[in-house]
């Protein structure tokens, strides 16, 4: 017969399995969960990938419910890009420069509120911004795209071969521009923290050489963050990419690949299921997941280079939060 | 080119707090002058007043003079910036700026003043000699800094400091975190750079101390929350065999902290 | 030494003068000007955009907008209210909190007490992955899987789906994070005293990073009450009341917004206004208490 002792142990080893078990069978279903959305985007984007394979990647326009079908992901993949890329242009160096403030410049007192501050801009939702970029943005933009598009016509981003400008102002720059406000935010914690942990004897080393402060955030701040700042730029990318609703409020639903920024028109592969989505039949919602499994492709690959720069670089997970 | 430092009546404070009291000293030139002294009594502060790095902390400031060769380096008209060219530092943990070679680490002092373009390698080289470092590093100057070891990225610190040519050189416990064979490497090369700096360091290693330097001050609190004083201050040989005070024996001797 | 090495601090006439070059100290004030200059810049929107949607939504904002629905309103209507999304939108999240946040904290509690390096890594990166999903795409997933294959349709349990699937890498991270902070010290303590590993966890490890751990669900629950397009695509939205998750298409706040935003309406947009100020206000008073709940933190090591 078994020592009583031994009885208590082995009930407490089997209570000891069965929890273990609970918590391997989560991260089991967590795994599955993410290869089901793999599988069934793939799935449903079939058909619509049957009906017109040749000219998915490059086709533009978008009546998949027509006959013969024709949709491409072109127009919306280049619009994507180029919203994105146009708003970190905007939004990286003021997120780069509210990091350095925060940590370098700001009197200490008000330097974590200023920090929640910019935090509070990312828990606003996005299609608040996009309401907020519709009715308060666009109409004050008019002016200042024609006169962009009027000073600095010769860069081509800024042509205005048609006259637009000067009526018509839902481009692909005012929706850059509330990307940008909401990219902002992200970038902008993420410099923070690494910023935040830079060595403080370097920063001294600098200073005993007889550097401005401005020469030592250079050296000593800057410089040995710049792996980390990088990868936070790309979860900013990755969010731009993503971003659906404020977008689509803003650009309306036009079609086209447009290189000229200020110029109505552009679309982008989120805004673009958002609003196509009600009236979209069997081929046409096909062809939606479709363009999904693109975008996620693209915030895949986007997201996964981050992870690898940050962390390459000097951001330590756990303990300096 | 190395400079007599004259301390009269120095008080650091940070904000209310005094650290330090009513030091007064002549540090010579082309000598090391050794600062010893209990944990906490205010030799870094001290030590951090005469190239005005304890600026950085908000809220510190001194009362009393630093004279410079006569020359007031508190006055209204001195930018801390440039005073630190004249009095470098090197510091307790060898600090090499890691993104950069060991070209650009001895360089970035002269880069922040130099014309663009003008090549410094001929004066890189001599900090590097200056440092007792050139020949163990002149075939891999454009590598990562951080591959050194200690002890050499500690002399790579000092060739940064006495590239930009300043009169002073300050050592905050150089070669507390260096092995004994890189200490006593640093000790020779202090013996030699004494000749061109005026050299003031700070050690906890009394044996260090009387080693290298010519004349001694010794710092000590009164209590604890009071503020640092310098009790005593006179040539090396006669602090550590005959010292004036008792405390200074208490402390000499191991009876004291 | 030369002379000129000098020049920095010496005078012609050998009189020590440390000024500072003159280029130096402007870009110096420069720089220090553009800091503060993107500080401004970044307060701005957030200042225009918070005072704008106060200011027009408080107007419109009143106890009949939150307790009438959308039925039987036309787009010209000056009347409706945002009841129906209001209710949608709890009911949604709270699923979706249901689904993500036990679920979320088991796997945190996987990684960082039982897993092994590998699969431990494995399950990490993937739950990275899951961070990178787009809004929308979460949606097309659960549209795809729910709505179309097993044809479902659209239901406020659907949306609480995809909400779940984008809160559950976020509870998980931030749940890993704070259970990594608790020191090992505790365990150790625990298991010296015979306590099994299990209990250790349920009664001293969770209750330690509990603070954490709320504040980093609060934080995710917040985000997700905000997010459209995955709503879009699962909910469908509705104008009339429908207080079942599992039963037909709802409405949502910021589905609402949407709605009566991308009308051309004035009408409309105020309502839009009302909703986004009532949104605004839930997401804010979430992530103010998650701030104030960190200050209280035992573990908070700021």
């Amino acid at each position: 017969m078994a020592a009583p002792g031994s009885v208590l142990a082995s009930r407490r080893v089997r209570r000891f399995e069965s929890f273990r078990a609970i918590t391997a069978a989560a991260a089991l279903i967590t795994l599955v969960l993410l290869l089901a959305v793999a599988i069934f985007l793939v799935v449903k984007a079939i058909p619509a990938l049957r009906a017109d394979t040749a000219s998915f990647l490059t086709a533009k326009g978008w009546q998949p419910d027509s006959t013969p079908p024709v949709f491409g992901v072109a127009a919306l993949a280049f619009g994507t890009l180029l919203s994105s890329a146009l708003a970190l242009a905007m939004a990286v160096p003021v997120a780069v420069g509210v990091a350095v403030f925060i940590v370098e410049y700001a009197p200490k007192r008000i330097a974590s509120w200023l920090g929640y501050a910019v935090d509070l801009l990312a828990a606003v939702p996005s299609v608040v911004f996009g309401l907020w970029g519709v009715v308060f943005l666009i109409p004050r933009m008019t002016g200042f795209q024609h006169w962009l598009a009027t000073r600095f016509g010769w860069f081509p981003l800024f042509a205005d071969p048609d006259g637009q400008t000067a009526t018509a102002s839902r481009s692909i720059f005012v929706a850059a521009v509330v990307l940008a406000i909401m990219v902002l935010p992200i970038v902008a914690a993420i410099s923070r923290e690494v910023l935040r942990q830079v060595d403080p004897a370097l920063k001294e080393a600098a200073l005993a050489l007889g550097a401005t402060q401005w020469e030592m955030v250079r050296m000593a701040v800057l410089a040995p963050s710049r792996a980390g700042i990088a990868g936070g730029v790309m979860l900013g990318l990755g969010r731009a990419l993503g971003e659906t609703i404020a977008v689509a409020l803003v650009l309306g639903t036009s079609f086209a690949i447009n290189w000229h920024v200020l110029t109505p028109g552009g679309n982008t592969i989120a805004a673009n299921i958002a609003n196509y989505f009600a009236e979209a039949g069997p081929t046409g919602r096909s062809a939606l997941i479709a363009s999904g499994l693109v975008l996620f492709a693209m915030t895949l690959f986007v997201n996964t280079v981050a992870r690898t720069v940050i962390y390459r670089g000097a951001v330590r997970r756990g303990g300096d939060r | 080119m190395s400079k007599r430092i004259e301390v009269i009546g120095l008080s650091c404070y940070y904000g209310q707090y005094r650290a330090v009291a009513d030091v007064t000293m002549t540090i010579e030139p082309k000598a090391v002058t050794a600062l010893i002294g209990p944990s906490g009594c205010g030799k870094s502060t001290f030590l951090r007043s005469l190239n005005r790095l304890h600026e950085v902390v908000p809220g510190a400031r001194i009362e009393g003079q630093v004279l410079l060769d006569d020359y007031d380096i508190y006055g209204s008209d001195v930018d801390a910036v440039m005073l630190r060219r004249s009095v470098g530092m090197v510091f307790q943990r060898p600090n090499p700026f890691p993104t950069m070679s060991i070209f650009d680490n001895v360089a970035a002092g002269l880069k922040l003043t130099r014309q663009k373009g003008k090549d410094l390698s001929d004066v890189v080289e001599q900090a590097l000699v200056g440092a007792h470092l050139w020949d163990e590093v002149k075939d891999r100057l454009k590598k990562p800094a951080v591959a050194l070891s200690g002890g050499q990225q500690q002399r790579l610190c000092i060739a940064r400091a006495i590239a930009v040519e300043p009169e002073v050189l300050l050592m905050d416990e150089p070669c507390s975190a260096l092995d004994p064979i890189s200490t006593l490497a640093i000790e020779d090369l202090m013996a030699e750079l004494k000749d061109r700096y005026t050299i003031v360091i700070v050690t906890h290693n009394m044996q260090q101390a009387s080693r290298v330097s010519e004349m001694t001050g010794f710092f000590s609190l009164a209590a604890a929350g009071e503020p640092g004083k310098l009790v005593e201050f006179d040539a090396t040989s006669k602090v550590f065999s005959t010292p004036t005070h008792k405390r200074t024996e208490d402390y000499i001797t191991g009876r004291v902290g | 030494m030369t002379a000129t090495t000098h020049s920095a601090h010496l005078a012609t006439d050998g009189v020590h003068v440390w000024k500072i070059r003159g280029r130096r100290a402007v870009v110096n004030r420069l720089a220090a000007f553009a800091m503060y200059l993107a500080m401004g810049v970044a307060l701005v929107p957030l200042i225009a955009v918070l005072w704008y949607t106060v200011g027009r939504g408080l107007s419109r904002f009143s106890l009949n907008f939150l307790t009438h629905s959308m039925a039987g309103v036309g787009p010209l209507d000056r009347n409706g209210g945002a009841y129906h999304a209001i209710l949608g939108t709890v009911e949604q999240v709270l699923l979706a909190s249901l689904m993500a946040v036990p679920l979320g904290l088991l796997v945190a509690i996987y990684l960082n007490e039982y897993g092994s390096r590998t699969m431990a890594a494995i399950v990490r990166l993937l739950v990275d992955v899951m961070t990178g999903i787009p809004s929308i795409v979460a949606g097309l997933f659960v549209f795809a899987f729910w709505v179309l294959a097993l044809h479902k349709g659209f239901s406020g349990f659907a949306g609480s789906m995809a909400l779940a699937v984008l809160m559950l890498p976020v509870v998980v991270r931030s749940a890993e994070e704070m259970l990594r902070l608790v020191p090992s010290a505790f365990r150790e303590a625990a298991y010296a005293l015979g306590i099994a590993k299990w209990r250790t966890i349920l009664s001293i490890v969770l209750p330690t990073a509990s603070t954490g751990i709320t504040t980093g669900v609060m934080l995710a629950v917040a985000r997700v009450t905000g997010e459209t397009a995955p709503l879009l695509l699962t909910v469908f939205g509705n104008q009339y009341i429908n207080g079942n998750p599992f039963h037909g298409a709802q409405s949502g706040l910021p589905l609402l917004i949407f709605q009566q935003a991308s009308s051309a309406y004035p009408a409309s947009v105020d309502r839009a206004w009302a909703a986004a100020f009532t949104l605004i206000l839930i997401v804010v008073v979430l992530y103010v208490g998650a701030r104030l709940l960190t200050r209280r933190d035992a573990l908070n090591q700021r």
